[in-house]
């Protein structure tokens, strides 16, 4: 293995993960702190003849990487606050499409035009809600310009797989920070690519009618099938209906093929499993919590979430039972705080939060006297 | 019928109201793709939301029926995917010049290879008859019971501003001529756009003192005038939304043929 020691860009390691994962079509608007993603892929993608678009508006970024999806490219956009409140339309269209599209979203200051130019995880939860109607969402959270590299490539992996939009939720500080990063690019990794319809002669093809574990097998815009997509509550063939007992079970098995698969989809990174102080969190924040540990604080424990969506409750369970004092930190008004106390509601366990707005990371000293009780 | 097999016939019937105009026009679409001897795998339709666009789903093609507005931006990533591929969009007055106002003058702009078909019906049919940026001044609508005191968008004038190279405006009456400019706009290299005027008796018309959808037709053979067979004088006088033929039919290089060239150079 020749494994290249480079400092990097979370930006970068975004861009040279989607390229690795076969990204074909980029489309996307400038937007701080998410514009240097589109920079790069602007140069990656047209040197390998692909597709990289600067639309006219992030609601116009969003629906074309669904189009270009649904015609059979691997597509995704990048964007930050504004722009993703924006294309929260599309992607309530690519789920009820089952279009596999992934959206890196880099958090900075808000609400509104909020500070752009520094970090925030204000945007968890409309990550997981912020497109109307019932829905299942894959929220992936990398704490590492390497770790970056990984779940793009994930991202795009379980895009495919689940046909949904997977939605990369990175910072400010994790996508602009430069660091150390050990990675072999030229290294093969796996690819998962969508199922193609398997067509027959005795019986018609229905794009939303035949499964992979739930999972729809459509065929490509332009392979010819006849496939036929729409954004209303359709039947098997595509079309749209507005009779409940169709719309019923399509709503349901498009949260179902997700969330039945939480526990496999939630991973998390524990250190000091056995300790009775435990911190939750992730992203840019839970660097200051290993930071801690790593300065001798080993009676503190950690939990990082991975996968912030969809969240396994069993595996949250199983992972806090030797803990005595849960503190979730999250630089936000407590988002996944509110989702740890639901989760975490039939231990009795007390849970704590430990909050911080306006665009400064929670320093180490902050975390440490907020666990010792200094005031 | 031309065009009829191109039809998907467990779709229909349509959603569409008695005497309403889009079949014209969707038969229009079909007879042009036919007399051009496109296959049904040559075609992927794309079209937005209301009345025109779910013209998309009654045919055999690839269709995507998308969001409001957002059909062409949809349209030119499947293009740029699927280049071999006509694309075309079907669209309304609300859906392209309204909620999607910004997406058809960048498309314009980019010149990209697309072929628009804007279903005119001077107003929103699928709500109920709404008024919208193609009413005209004074015309009633349920929210302009009184006359809307608002300026319609022209267009061709606008369009062209923002870049299209192939433009044409045409009316349901004039079925022949509608086929021959669609048939001109699948043919040409660019952003190309049929503005095609059609009958709304149930939501404009009856407002209107138009209730019938003959009575409506009969207005566009009194009123729609080519502009090629009237001096400029004239046409300088005359109320520009009343002129229809070709507004634009220009060679200049489409966003396809741009970057071929650019792909070649680098």
């Amino acid at each position: 293995m020749n494994k290249t020691v480079d400092i990097i860009q979370g930006a970068e390691a975004c861009a040279k993960g989607a390229i690795k994962a076969g990204l074909s079509f980029f489309a996307g608007y400038p937007i701080t702190p998410s514009t240097e993603i589109a920079e790069m892929l602007s140069v990656l993608l047209t040197k390998e003849k692909k597709v990289f678009m600067q639309m006219e508006d992030e609601i116009a970024s969003i629906v074309s990487i669904v189009g270009a999806s649904l015609a059979g490219a691997k597509a995704m956009t990048a964007t930050s606050g504004p722009g993703f409140s924006l294309m929260q339309e599309g992607i309530g269209y690519a789920c009820m499409t089952e279009a596999p599209i992934v959206i890196c979203n880099v958090m900075r200051g808000g609400p509104s035009t909020g500070d752009p130019t520094k970090g925030s995880q204000g945007d968890v939860m409309q990550a997981r809600w912020g497109t109307h109607g019932d829905h299942a969402m894959i929220v992936l959270c990398p704490d590492s310009v390497e770790e970056m590299y990984y779940q793009t490539i994930n991202a795009f992996n379980l895009a495919e797989k689940y046909r949904n939009p997977v939605i990369l939720l990175t910072d400010e500080t994790i996508t602009h920070m430069r660091e150390k990063v050990t990675i072999d690019f030229d290294q093969p990794v796996t690819l998962v690519e969508r199922k193609r319809p398997v067509i027959t002669t005795d019986k018609p093809y229905l794009p939303y009618g035949t499964f992979d574990d739930e999972v729809s097998i459509i065929g490509n815009l332009g392979d010819g099938y006849g496939t036929s997509i729409t954004g209303m509550t359709h039947k098997e063939d595509g079309f749209q209906s507005p009779i409940p007992k169709i719309g019923e079970p399509l709503i349901k098995r498009l949260s179902r093929k997700i969330e039945k698969h939480a526990d496999e989809l939630f991973e998390i990174e524990q250190i000091n499993p056995t300790a009775k102080t435990l911190i939750i969190t992730y992203g840019a924040t839970s660097r200051t919590a290993k930071s801690i540990i790593h300065h001798g604080r080993d009676d503190i424990g950690l939990i990082r979430l991975k996968t912030l969506f969809p969240l396994s409750d069993e595996t949250l369970i199983q992972a806090t039972k030797n803990a005595d004092r849960i503190i979730v930190a999250e630089m936000n008004l407590g988002q996944i705080y509110l989702e740890t106390k639901r989760a975490l509601a039939c231990t009795s366990k007390p849970i704590e939060l430990l909050s911080k707005v306006g665009g400064a990371l929670i320093t180490p000293n902050e975390m440490l006297q907020y666990i010792e009780g200094v005031k | 019928m031309k065009g009829e097999k191109f039809i998907n016939p467990s779709r229909i019937p349509s959603i569409w109201c008695p005497g309403c105009g889009n079949g014209i026009i969707l038969h229009s679409v079909l007879t042009a793709v036919e007399e051009l001897n496109y296959s049904k795998e040559d075609i992927i339709f794309v079209s937005g939301i209301g009345c025109s666009s779910r013209s998309s789903t009654y045919t055999v093609f690839d269709n995507i029926h998308t969001l409001h507005g957002r059909a062409i931006p949809i349209a030119t990533a499947v293009k740029l995917v699927r280049p071999e591929k006509k694309v075309i969009v079907m669209t309304g007055d609300g859906d392209s010049l309204a909620i999607g106002g910004n997406h058809i003058i960048h498309a314009a702009r980019r010149n990209i290879d697309l072929t628009v078909i804007i279903f005119n019906n001077s107003i929103y049919g699928m709500t109920g008859g709404q008024f919208s940026p193609l009413t005209p001044s004074g015309k009633r609508a349920t929210t302009s019971q009184f006359g809307n005191i608002e300026n319609q968008f022209d267009a061709m004038k606008l369009l062209k501003g923002a870049g299209a190279t192939y433009l044409a405006r045409i009316g349901t009456y004039f079925f022949t001529q509608m086929t021959k400019y669609i048939k001109t706009a699948l043919q040409h290299d660019g952003f190309g756009v049929v503005e095609a005027i059609t009958q709304c008796p149930v939501y404009y018309g009856r407002l209107n003192k138009m209730a019938t959808p003959s009575d409506m037709l009969l207005w566009q053979k009194d009123n729609l005038v080519f502009k090629d067979r009237i001096s400029q004088e004239k046409q300088e006088g005359m109320d520009e939304k009343l002129l229809i033929g070709e507004f634009a039919n220009e060679n200049t290089p489409s966003y396809l043929q741009k970057r071929k060239a650019l792909l070649e150079r680098i």
